[in-house]
């Protein structure tokens, strides 16, 4: 029997019953997109719902003139004979696990989602249900996320040494919600500016327009570069690392705030000089424990090689399967 | 072992050696000597033998996780290193237990080795639960006897210079053969005055020759230069002092009793000499060495056999004389060493041979007779200035190794299996094959030859193009085909294609060529018995 809540199609998660793609790659009638980041916020669909937490960055990313339509958190309404409500996947600011209910029948695609506290949105929050899709870009228990006070010390301690050495402390990092989620754990441990390069500057205010607390920040002046910088924080597009932008740094040590330098081949093969384990999508135990949470029948794997998850989790009792074979 | 950690934390941050190498010296200066030679010992490549099997180690992962053994596997394949998988797996233990590094090497790790195996497992599971994740990396680094933190001996002999204030090639001299750790030792090392009673037991550091990549009429005058076949077989150090013979390897290990014929041959010398040369396998009457293939069959042999040395004989090849009478000759000129060597020689065995002179006028002469490289079962040429001293490791200038342009193939990638290191997590290890009748089988494995952005589109292309997974092996639909470089293609009773190929690395990545047009098997065998 076809499943009448997922079908996964070339154009994306297809919902048969509810007449809608979850995050589609492209244009379609009605899209329920789960956060704004831009490999699943895309311009060119006729219709667009989303959590409102999130609302000010889906402007930003898909133009003024998009139909969108926000909900809040929990808040259900009607696409076809869907019942659907947004639920917080704690991935970055307005990112939302979507829960569908056709005939008795649950479903919830988790979206992105991570388990660890982030001061910038609300927390991962379990939805109970007969069918969950879950991620598992770091599906493998080599990947445990440290507490973040423990990062946030080791990036202090690369600043202070950084300053003490009189060189800039260039620290890589997504754009959109991770550089915003590192602003906003500093922003207690820290009475001095952070510089910001260009890519940042507009997210960062949308952050701070939806009340998100921030730490002082300033644009990176164009004239700005050499002495000038020395000992300080600078934040930046992993875009910019090796891009002629770098040039003003004459003596910069450089960071990568991401989940993939947990591994040290990885650290050593990007040439950063340091690397710090930030990620905005579930650890192992996150995966695990979710999944556990979920009480879900069926499990269906998305992202990443999720091989491992399926076979740890089938081993563990688990109908679990790659979404990949849903459509097949 | 905190305070090593943090050193080697402080190594792996950073590319720069001048950072390494006074984070080394810092160290040094901190720590106390007991534990700072122990550090000196193991970044300049020292390991403690045999303490644990990596079956323990996994076995003892398996029960402090509960993880079944694949994922364990997955885990180590996607990592790319043992040691670390292990840490990163384990949950994140207290740092309740801060005991020295000697404490470590010279008690905890030994005795280690010295309990059963089941009392093995349970004392690395106690070990690990006590120590914070970086901790237990190390300590895996330290059991798996493999700390690699882009530390080269030569800058342990730097930070020990920098430390001593005594000139580098002093420090690596009295580094150099079966240097072992101790509070006294690193004090030795630090003495002014050289003490006479270490030094017969200690062979001179290596002079490493580097490749000529300019044309060879760049070097200048052909007569100031000596040329010599370059010969594929083992660097050593043949050394005759007081009453003994000893050979030592480049990677400064004692090879006692296995090339006895050497070593005998080797007591007919004066003593107080130290022959720097060459050991190959060659038969009585030929008048080449056999290949390099050959010597394998001794280099594992502890103590050969009569059988094994009448059906593989070696000699020694000697290119230099590092010290004659006693007196250490490597500041003299390599034209009066050459001599000496050659006076030496005369009416020796011959097991003890001179490495001839490839004498012609001229480099076009040279490069004409370098043609013949391969028929005289050599790599190429090598040349070296005739003034120039015999330096200490790989200095550029005097000796150039100037090899034949290898043999190629082109084969299809069949198997991808994850890499070590910083290819950790990409698919960087091939397997490659050719035909034999319309199969494809393995022939050749390779590991490098591709730049950083080939990688990546070759990783993602795997992934995308997996037929089945071998544990951490994947095969892949045969799409690709690359040109691969090898030295030598022997028949072979232990590969399944019925050949060896020597030396085999990527040359390029032949996207021009499908994979109909990669070699036969029955070329590659016609190949090796020419």
């Amino acid at each position: 029997m076809p499943d009448l809540l997922l079908d996964p199609r070339p154009e994306g998660l297809y919902c048969p019953a509810g007449g809608f793609y979850i995050d589609p790659a492209e244009p379609v009638a009605q899209a329920v997109v789960t956060h704004a980041h831009g490999d699943h916020a895309r311009q060119g669909n006729a219709r667009y719902h989303v959590a409102r937490a999130g609302l000010g960055l889906m402007r930003e990313r898909l133009g003024e003139p998009a139909a969108i339509e926000a909900y809040d958190y929990g808040e259900a309404f009607t696409l076809g004979e869907v019942q659907v409500s947004l639920h917080p996947s704690g991935h970055m600011l307005g990112a939302a696990q979507i829960r569908m209910e056709h005939a008795g029948n649950v479903a919830v695609v988790s979206g992105d989602y991570k388990r660890e506290p982030d001061p910038t949105c609300a927390a991962f929050e379990p939805v109970p249900c007969d069918t969950f899709v879950t991620e598992s870009t770091f599906g493998l228990p080599v990947y445990r996320w440290p507490p973040m006070t423990q990062v946030i010390d080791e990036l202090l301690a690369w600043w202070d040494d950084c300053a003490r050495r009189k060189v800039s402390a260039v620290l890589f990092c997504y754009a959109l919600g991770k550089a915003q989620r590192l602003l906003a754990e500093l922003a207690p441990r820290i009475d001095r500016v952070i510089y910001l390069h260009g890519a940042l500057l507009r997210l960062t205010e949308l952050y701070r327009e939806a009340g998100v607390a921030l730490p002082a920040t300033q644009p990176l002046e164009e004239h700005a570069r050499g002495a000038a910088l020395a000992g300080e924080l600078v934040l930046a597009p992993p875009s910019a690392a090796g891009s002629p932008w770098m040039r003003r740094f004459p003596n910069a040590s450089t960071g990568f705030a991401s989940g993939w330098m947990q591994i040290r081949g990885n650290r050593r093969r990007r040439g950063y000089d340091r690397g710090f384990v930030v990620s905005d999508h579930a650890d192992w135990d996150g995966l695990v424990h979710s999944v556990r949470d979920s009480g879900a029948r069926r499990v269906y794997v998305t992202h990443g090689d999720g091989h491992a998850l399926v076979r740890y989790l089938r081993e563990h009792g688990h109908d679990a399967l790659p979404l990949a074979a849903l459509g097949a | 072992m905190r305070r090593f950690v943090q050193l080697y934390a402080a190594l792996d941050r950073t590319g720069s050696t001048t950072a390494k190498r006074d984070a080394i010296a810092a160290y040094l200066h901190d720590a106390p000597p007991d534990d700072a030679t122990w550090a000196v010992y193991v970044l300049g490549g020292g390991k403690l033998r045999r303490l644990a099997s990596a079956t323990e180690l996994r076995q003892a992962t398996r029960e402090a996780t509960g993880y079944p053994d694949w994922l364990v596997e997955e885990s180590y394949a996607h990592v790319g290193d043992l040691a670390e998988a292990i840490a990163l797996l384990l949950p994140s233990g207290a740092s309740g237990d801060d005991a020295a590094l000697h404490v470590w090497m010279e008690d905890r790790l030994p005795g280690l080795a010295r309990l059963d195996p089941a009392t093995r497992v349970a004392q690395l599971r106690s070990w690990w639960q006590a120590l914070p994740t970086d901790e237990v990396y190390l300590l895996n680094k330290l059991i798996t006897g493999a700390l690699r933190v882009g530390v080269s001996r030569r800058l342990v002999v730097q930070a020990l210079a920098q430390w001593s204030q005594l000139p580098t090639d002093l420090i690596a001299h009295r580094l150099s053969g079966d240097w072992t750790p101790g509070a006294a030792s690193l004090a030795a090392l630090a003495q002014p005055a050289e003490d006479d009673a270490h030094r017969a037991h200690r062979p001179y550091p290596f002079f490493l020759a580097s490749p000529l990549e300019a044309p060879v009429e760049s070097l200048g005058e052909r007569d100031k230069w000596l040329a010599e076949w370059k010969w594929d077989g083992i660097r050593a150090q043949l050394m005759r002092r007081d009453d003994q013979a000893q050979l030592w390897s480049r990677g400064e290990e004692r090879l006692d009793g296995r090339f006895p014929e050497i070593e005998q041959a080797a007591c007919t010398l004066p003593a107080g000499c130290v022959l720097d040369g060459e050991i190959l396998a060659w038969d009585g009457a030929a008048s080449a060495p056999r290949p390099f293939t050959a010597l394998q069959k001794r280099i594992g042999k502890l103590k050969p056999g009569a059988k094994l040395l009448a059906e593989t004989p070696v000699r020694f090849m000697a290119y230099d004389l590092l010290e004659q009478d006693g007196a250490d000759l490597r500041e003299r000129p390599l034209r009066e060493r050459r001599e000496r060597l050659a006076t030496l020689l005369e009416g020796m065995p011959p097991t003890l041979l001179l490495s001839p002179a490839a004498d012609t006028d001229g480099w076009a002469a040279l490069t004409q007779l370098r043609e013949q490289s391969r028929e005289r079962h050599t790599e190429g040429l090598m040349l070296k200035r005739l003034d120039s001293p015999y330096r200490v490791g790989r200095r550029r200038g005097d000796w150039w190794k100037w090899k034949v342009d290898p043999y190629t193939l082109d084969a299809v990638l069949i198997y991808a299996q994850s890499g070590h290191g910083r290819r950790a997590g990409l698919f960087t290890d091939y397997t490659f094959g050719v035909w034999d009748r319309g199969h494809l089988v393995p022939v050749a494995k390779a590991y490098s030859g591709l730049d950083d952005a080939e990688i990546a589109r070759l990783d993602a292309w795997v992934r995308a193009h997996t037929l089945e997974r071998f544990g951490p092996v994947r095969s892949v639909e045969p799409e690709h085909v690359f040109e691969l470089a090898y030295e030598a293609i022997q028949r072979s009773s232990r590969h399944k294609s019925g050949v060896a190929v020597r030396f085999p690395r990527i040359l390029r990545w032949r996207t021009d060529l499908s994979i109909r047009d990669a070699d036969r098997l029955e070329d590659l065998k016609r190949m090796a018995e020419g």
